[in-house]
């Protein structure tokens, strides 16, 4: 469970968040959809612990500023929006680095083969050996993905459920990796984890996401809405629940 | 030489299949060790008097009686008390420079940060001339309380207060901007060289001499005394290196990722820039400005095993330590019997490569 409550940051002078309280269960695709510069990634920095933010945010009832950065590396993988890498990394080397403090949660002694098991979940198949820095934009996207997954890979470790923050994980990608994408957020909730994502899609939004968290421009502070919708039913099955 | 070539050939274009590098990464390692270990005998029996100073490694090594008794008391007092400190020094300082330039690309995640270049060293010297200058009369209670210690404490100050400062104006919001980098490195060089210069007005005539030759960039006049001033500052940055690696390797993806993946960004920034100020620091403090040496090795090492620091700052290490008593060797004998400040031949080999880099980063941009 994640809770935010009352959560405000300022960058500087400039308050960009004003008390935005949010909440998101296991076992659900949370979207949250907004304008450009509504201040969806700048919430999701404060989820994630790079922002210092005044409020409260409690990360499986624990609260988040209490918490040392390898306790929630253990806990929640964040997928940022893009990633520049400043050495010739091979694929394969950059998803390793999601194997952190042994927490994969796979079975013993199956690490060394999760990158490329990762990979192939992502649809790159047979990359491992490519360098990074040659890749398109949406292949490197989800060779980040792959690194993401493989930092969380059992949605459920010792009894806690994990998390998946996705910043516009499908933004660099072509209409079937869009999918592929989703069904992996998709199936990391059914099995028990969270996902908490970034979409501007609002088809895509519809058919994965089980609730929906609108953030408009300006208006702060005012209560975020809430839609509610069902994974399968199209965006005019939503109704308003908050 | 040969063995720069071979790297050359073997770094160039190859790829292994599955991306895993670590098997030739360690292989790669096992033969730097053991090149080490031949360039430390090639440099401890080579020089100007070489008459039986393999004896006297050899009975070194197996401590036998009869090797021992052939031996004159020169050639052990040469093997001992000049070649030995001079070869553990010169292991020590190339370790530092190349570990230090491997960990600070790493900080700043671009290939081009070395301590020489950004003016860290020069920060470095700053606090080591200070020292040299005014330890005798201004800051004598401080060489009374630091003793050996004073000078390679002064060194390492001048070199974190360098690096803290170019930290601070080059890097906003885990962004490090490049030029700006490099160009305050230019400022914070020039400034330091600006004092240095005061101090040097100020030094005496025996002083003037010291700063000139130490200037150049010198492991001849190693001591042991030299060795206990700045081998446990030196060891200590390096023993500490390896446990940098899982934190470098995040940070090549952004300062935001490594804190995702539970790196405490902001103590492990101030971590690896206390070592690399240190490691640099204790190294000026003995031997001078001894340039590229930061540079050269973990670029020629990327291109052989890869990125991965978990293999790149060993590996830097020892090929460090390698082409710096190859250096020196050649310091000693090109103009023999007099010998070159090591810092020159290092320039010399060093600032071409430097360029061939640039030249090579602008290959890859154009195409």
């Amino acid at each position: 469970m994640i809770e935010a409550r009352d959560v405000s940051v300022s960058i500087g002078p400039k308050r960009i968040l004003q008390d935005v309280s949010f909440e998101a269960r296991p076992g659900e695709v949370t979207a949250i959809v907004g304008p450009n510069g509504s201040g969806k990634t700048t919430f999701l920095k404060a989820l994630s612990g790079d922002l210092t933010a005044e409020g409260a945010i409690r990360l499986n009832g624990r609260d988040l500023r209490e918490m040392k950065p390898w306790q929630t590396a253990g806990l929640r993988a964040v997928l940022p929006q893009a990633t520049t890498l400043s050495f010739p990394f091979t694929v394969r080397e950059i998803v390793r680095l999601g194997i952190v403090n042994g927490r994969s949660g796979a079975l013993a002694g199956e690490d060394e083969r999760l990158p490329e098991r990762a990979l192939a979940r992502v649809d790159l198949e047979g990359f491992a050996g490519r360098f990074y820095q040659e890749l398109s934009g949406g292949e490197q996207q989800r060779v980040q993905l792959a690194r993401v997954l493989c930092q969380v890979w059992a949605p459920v470790l010792d009894g806690e459920p994990r998390w998946l923050f996705l910043d516009e994980p499908v933004s660099s990608l072509d209409i079937k990796h869009q999918l592929v994408i989703m069904k992996i957020a998709r199936d990391f909730a059914t099995r028990g984890g969270g996902v908490v994502a970034i979409l501007h899609d609002l088809n895509l939004t519809s058919m994965f996401a089980d609730q929906v968290t609108v953030m408009s421009r300006g208006g702060w502070p005012r209560p975020v809405h809430r839609l509610r919708c069902s994974p399968t039913i199209s965006s005019t099955g939503c109704s308003s629940a908050g | 030489m040969e063995m720069l070539q071979r790297i050359f050939a073997v770094g160039a274009p190859s790829e292994v299949a599955d991306g895993d590098r670590s098997a030739r990464a360690r292989a790669t390692i096992g033969v730097l060790a053991l090149a080490l270990v031949v360039v430390a005998l090639f440099s401890l029996t080579s020089g100007a008097s070489d008459a039986s100073a393999w004896d006297v490694v050899v009975g070194w090594m197996f401590s036998g009686e009869a090797a021992d008794a052939a031996l004159s008391a020169r050639d052990r007092i040469i093997v001992y008390d000049i070649r030995l400190p001079r070869v553990i020094l010169g292991i020590l300082i190339g370790a530092a420079l190349a570990v230090s330039g491997a960990v600070m690309q790493g900080l700043f995640r671009n290939p081009l940060a070395d301590p020489g270049l950004v003016g860290v060293s020069s920060g470095a010297g700053l606090g080591a001339i200070t020292m040299i200058v005014l330890g005798s009369t201004v800051l004598a209670p401080v060489t009374a309380l630091l003793g050996i210690y004073a000078l390679p404490l002064a060194a390492f100050g001048g070199g974190l207060v360098t690096t803290l400062v170019l930290y601070r104006v080059a890097t906003r919001r885990g962004q490090t901007s490049i030029a700006t980098m490099l160009l305050a490195g230019i400022a914070l060089g020039a400034m330091a060289g600006a004092f240095s210069g005061v101090l040097v007005y100020l030094a005496d005539d025996r002083q003037l001499r010291d700063l000139t030759f130490w200037g150049l960039g010198s492991l001849a006049g190693a001591t042991w005394t030299k060795i206990a001033a700045a081998g446990p500052i030196i060891v200590l940055a390096l023993v500490g290196a390896p446990f940098m690696a899982r934190g470098l390797n995040a940070m090549a993806l952004g300062e935001a990722t490594a804190h995702h993946l539970g790196v405490p960004v902001q103590r492990f920034k101030n971590i690896a820039i206390v070592a690399v100020a240190a490691a640099t620091g204790a190294s000026v403090a003995v031997s001078g400005g001894i340039g590229f040496v930061g540079i050269v090795v973990p670029h020629l090492l990327r291109l052989l095993i890869g990125p991965d620091h978990r293999f790149l700052l060993p590996a830097s290490a020892l090929l460090g330590a390698s082409l710096l008593l190859l250096a020196d060797a050649v310091s000693r004998t090109i103009v023999a019997p007099a010998e070159l400040p090591i810092g020159i031949v290092t320039a010399a080999v060093g600032a071409p490569f430097f360029l061939w880099i640039l030249l090579r980063r602008r290959g890859i941009l154009d195409l």
